[in-house]
């Protein structure tokens, strides 16, 4: 019971009484937002039970990065959001320098250079970034005047492009583009005018046929195809008509978990990883999407609401950042697999099989906890 | 830490607090767009999808486009696609790939090497694609699977288009062939641009200009039923053909030479001066190309392969022979135009030449007494280029040798070529670590020393000589007509000319003039009653190696031990139309050959007064 009332205490501000600590204060963990991930991990887990055909291995994989997951969230949640805050230009300048290496040494896998070999293990510098880059940011425009304009906008501008050229050059261009979002989210959220949003969106308008006048004819081809995957019908294009039958033969309640025909007859690629979002769609239906998309509301929702509570200009950016990031990334995912976004390698966060990316957003979850935690015992 | 620039942290924070709902509105409003989609997808379209999914299901089948054809300069047909019938397997069709394989053997002959191309095949295309297992049944064949077809489901007889030769061994030296995609092949491709291509260019011109002649692969939109079968085509995208090619060659020259050579070993190659196009180019004796199209078999590989004849070898690019007296013309050029030589002045040849310290002596072909610049050119006198090389030094005689493009790769579109060997004292220390002496600079001067050249090199030097130093780089590319019906014609590309004094040329060109006409010339024998002028020059080079003192006397040695014979020509002198290269191996015809062609295509076809 006295776990109950701790719980319910929670839900006051603690900045309140910083001397009254409850069980999850001393944790260091927000159990509402908690309780979003697990519920969203299991959900993501019963589809993937079906999508990999019940592979004993694939769905072992998957829990044993729930685990970890959990640790790294646990030990990010006990670093004040000051220590963040006071590392973080070391950490991405570490960043940068192990990009450069990547692209000079690294190691080639799956056809793209992203894996640092470090001899005992290998390293992939650009999911570090994922959350570098916007605490970076964040670091920099807590000190300047805000909204933000000028030179703190072009410098911040410069601590995004740096690193996500590099990392689109491996060439990843999913996560170079995750990266910019979580950049930009940041400046986003530091006020910046929407007049100068409007005319920065206009200027990469009028640089866009200047930068294509410069581009080989391979490399406009390239354009053409994530823009339109029906000029390559047999690669991209396949999977998106595939992905639209699986979804729309699923219908308002699904065909059951484990019926799909689609997902199981093989005519959808990639079922578990980038394309997970189809086979939830044809066995769970309309209402199916409905409670994922709730789910992932609920996760944003709070992470917002923890923003607004944290007592610096530095952790609101972090949490804001971090949170709308997850939403954006889960919404390009979706919208990608339903055809109105063009196909880009962004898995669905937390859902998917497999990558690194589920630690890394477990990380950014640590920290969002961290920020709300820690918010009545050290002000920076 | 930063210098903190002081703001009011209820500004700060009411300001965020702004932004936050404006950004929750946007979130809010996203994910009513993804909300609206699911609801038309899955709600309003559910019927249709429903439907597309329940029994059957969308499949893209991908569709080949025709190769582009190749014709000759005259518009003559030479490599066409023609129907054929294959047998084709759809491996996701077939409960177990290798028991109905073995149950096909029953009905049609599967040789091993069908079997190994079908399984190198799959793993390139999707499980859902057709697969040929055997391609160009024959009638019989499709008779006789027909009757046994509804044992074999996924398993069907498909007419697809493939490549022909039309006139079988007369123009692979110059088209090459196409034959099936293997792992190496594979690599380089893209997949989806070869979804539906079962051959790619192996050789030649379908090897150099295969993505041209490829065209672009289209693509049908087909709802199937769950055991595969199309029920309708939903949408289609016509694949776009490939380019059609025009060659630079003259089929009808091409066949004449072939006739000449009358199935010699050996090479003729000609090309119009006044643009590098190729005319002709053979490679005799030659071979079937049409045997490589649907997959050559073992014995017949292994008889090409191990014949002493080497039809395989495409001798016109290939092959790197030694220059023999044919050098003389470019030695002798630039001798006379770097003033190694005065070319009225005559000197005296005993019938060998000896080094001013002594010791060997250098034979002449023949003892040719008093000959100045003119007659050692007419009669190909060995000891006025041992005495002029001596004077010039290896390094001229490179020199000239480089400019007219020995030694390089001419730029042909064949990637084949070999680029001939240009022996310098560097590069014989490289390739022999053997220093460089005397002899081998008068060995040189007759064309008997480490120099190589393949005919086609030989030709565009020729060319060049009838142009007077200019140069074009040697063409077999007409024109392309795009399947939309644009023509691409490219110019002739010139390469940097060979100056030398109007002087030199004057020389040199009276001197080839009497190889064919003049009373001792070395080819006035097969020059008589000529309708036309002509210059050219003779080469005879050693392929068995005289004991000093010895006779050379073809009857006596074995065929394959007998001098090459090497020609050159351009006719007419005044305003060149032709320049030929005849190479012959272990027989004296070439000048013989080379006289057929050039009244074929100045007499009979009459280019001759063409300007």
């Amino acid at each position: 019971m006295s776990n109950n009332n701790n719980f319910f205490q929670n839900f006051k501000p603690a900045g309140r009484n910083p001397q009254r600590q409850t069980f999850w204060d001393w944790l260091h963990l927000d159990p509402i937002l908690l309780l979003g991930l697990v519920a969203l991990l299991l959900f993501g887990l019963f589809i993937l039970i079906s999508a990999s055909e019940d592979d004993i291995f694939t769905i072992i994989q998957q829990v044993e990065r729930f685990g970890i997951g959990f640790i790294v969230l646990l030990v990010t949640a006990q670093i004040p959001p000051e220590k963040y805050r006071f590392w973080v230009p070391w950490i991405y300048g570490i960043g940068i320098a192990m990009l450069v290496a990547v692209l000079i040494f690294g190691h080639v896998g799956k056809g793209a250079q992203r894996w640092l070999d470090l001899g005992f293990f290998k390293f992939q510098p650009s999911e570090i970034m994922k959350i570098a880059v916007p605490t970076m940011v964040a670091w920099y425009l807590h000190t300047a005047e805000l909204p933000p304009k000028g030179k703190p906008l072009l410098i911040s501008a410069l601590i995004i492009f740096v690193p996500a050229l590099l990392i689109a050059k491996q060439p990843d261009l999913g996560t170079a583009i995750m990266i910019v979002i979580a950049g930009g989210s940041i400046i986003l959220f530091s006020g910046i005018r929407f007049r100068l949003i409007a005319s920065l969106g206009l200027a990469a308008l009028v640089a866009m046929p200047i930068i294509w006048f410069f581009m080989h004819d391979y490399q406009r081809g390239r354009v053409l195809t994530f823009l339109n995957p029906n000029r390559d019908p047999l690669g991209a294009g396949y999977h998106i008509i595939q992905s639209k039958i699986a979804i729309g033969s699923g219908g308002f309640f699904g065909k059951g978990w484990f019926n799909g025909t689609q997902s199981h007859l093989n005519f959808l690629p990639e079922h578990s990883t980038d394309f997970i979002y189809s086979v939830l769609g044809e066995e769970l239906g309309f209402i199916g999407g409905i409670i994922l998309l709730s789910l992932y509301l609920f996760i944003v929702g709070r992470c917002f609401y923890i923003a607004q509570k944290a007592p610096d200009t530095f952790s609101r950016l972090l949490a804001g950042s971090l949170g709308l990031t997850f939403f954006i990334s889960a919404f390009i995912n979706i919208g990608m697999v339903n055809g109105i976004l063009p196909v880009v390698g962004i898995p669905l966060p937390l859902v998917s099989y497999g990558g690194t990316s589920l630690v890394t957003v477990m990380a950014g979850f640590g920290i969002i906890m961290s920020i709300y935690t820690h918010r009545g015992l050290l002000r920076g | 830490m930063q210098k903190q620039a002081y703001q009011d942290p209820q500004t700060l924070k009411r300001l965020f607090s702004r932004r936050l709902i404006a950004i929750s509105v946007v979130v809010g409003l996203l994910s009513i767009v993804l909300i609206i989609r699911l609801f038309y997808l899955q709600i309003i379209e559910q019927k249709h999808y429903s439907t597309l999914s329940r029994n059957n299901s969308i499949t893209l089948i991908p569709l080949a486009p025709p190769r582009g054809l190749i014709y000759d300069r005259n518009g003559v047909l030479l490599a066409e696609n023609i129907p054929a019938f294959s047998l084709t397997i759809i491996p996701d069709h077939v409960k177990n790939l290798q028991d109905t394989i073995t149950q096909l053997r029953t009905v049609i002959n599967i040789t091993p090497e069908n079997e190994r191309v079908f399984y190198r095949e799959l793993k390139r295309k999707r499980s859902f694609d057709e697969i040929p297992i055997k391609v160009k049944l024959s009638p019989q064949e499709v008779a006789e699977f027909s009757v046994d077809q509804y044992r074999f489901p996924g398993v069907q007889i498909q007419a697809t288009l493939i490549r022909h030769y039309i006139y079988p061994n007369d123009f692979v030296s110059v088209i090459g062939y196409v034959g099936r995609i293997n792992d190496q092949d594979a690599q380089t491709l893209n997949s989806s641009d070869y979804a539906a291509t079962n051959y790619i260019g192996k050789v030649g011109i379908e090897r150099y200009f295969e993505s041209e002649l490829h065209g672009t692969t289209g693509y049908e939109q087909v709802e199937t039923d769950v055991s595969g079968r199309e029920i309708r085509v939903l949408n289609k995208t016509p694949p776009i053909p490939g380019a059609d090619i025009y060659l630079t060659i003259d089929s009808k020259l091409q066949e004449i030479a072939i006739k000449s050579l009358g199935g010699a070993r050996g090479a003729v190659v000609v090309i119009q001066p006044s643009t590098g196009q190729v005319l002709a180019m053979v490679s005799s004796p030659s071979y079937d190309p049409n045997l490589f199209v649907a997959g050559v078999s073992d014995a017949d590989y292994k008889a090409l392969r191990d014949s002493p004849e080497q039809p395989l070898f495409n001798r016109a690019i290939r092959g790197q022979f030694p220059i023999a007296s044919t050098i003389k013309v470019f030695i002798g050029l630039e001798a006379v135009d770097g003033n190694f030589v005065d070319p009225d002045k005559p000197i005296y040849d005993p019938g060998y030449f000896q080094l001013p310290n002594g010791g060997r002596k250098w034979n002449d072909w023949k003892q040719h007494d008093w000959v100045n610049f003119v007659k050692a050119i007419e009669v190909s006198c060995d000891t006025y280029f041992y005495q002029t090389s001596l004077k010039m030094g290896i390094d001229n005689i490179d020199k000239i040798l480089t400019e007219f493009g020995f030694g390089q790769y001419t730029g042909i579109q064949m990637k084949e070529e070999l680029p001939g060997i240009v022996a310098s004292p560097a590069w014989k220390l490289k390739a022999l670590r053997e220093r460089w002496y005397s002899g081998d600079t008068l060995n040189s001067s007759i064309g008997q020393g480490y120099m190589l050249t393949t005919p086609l090199q030989l030709a565009s030097a020729t060319a060049t000589l009838a142009n007077r130093g200019v140069r074009f780089q040697p063409t077999l590319l007409l024109k392309f007509i795009a399947a939309n019906g644009t023509a691409d014609e490219p110019k002739p590309i010139i390469e940097a000319p060979v100056e030398v004094s109007a002087r030199a040329w004057n020389y040199l060109i009276k001197g080839m003039i009497n190889v064919v006409s003049g009373e001792n010339g070395t080819a006035a024998y097969g020059f008589r009653n000529l309708g036309y002028t002509a210059a050219g020059k003779t080469g005879t080079a050693q392929v068995y190696s005289l004991k000093a003192g010895e006779k050379y006397n073809a009857k006596k040695i074995a065929t394959n031990l007998r001098d090459n014979s090497m020609f050159i020509a351009f006719a007419p002198v005044d305003h060149p139309q032709i320049a030929i290269v005849v190479a012959v191996q272990n027989e004296s015809t070439a000048k013989l050959i080379a006289r057929k062609v050039m009244d074929y295509y100045l007499l009979t076809e009459g280019h001759l007064n063409e300007q």
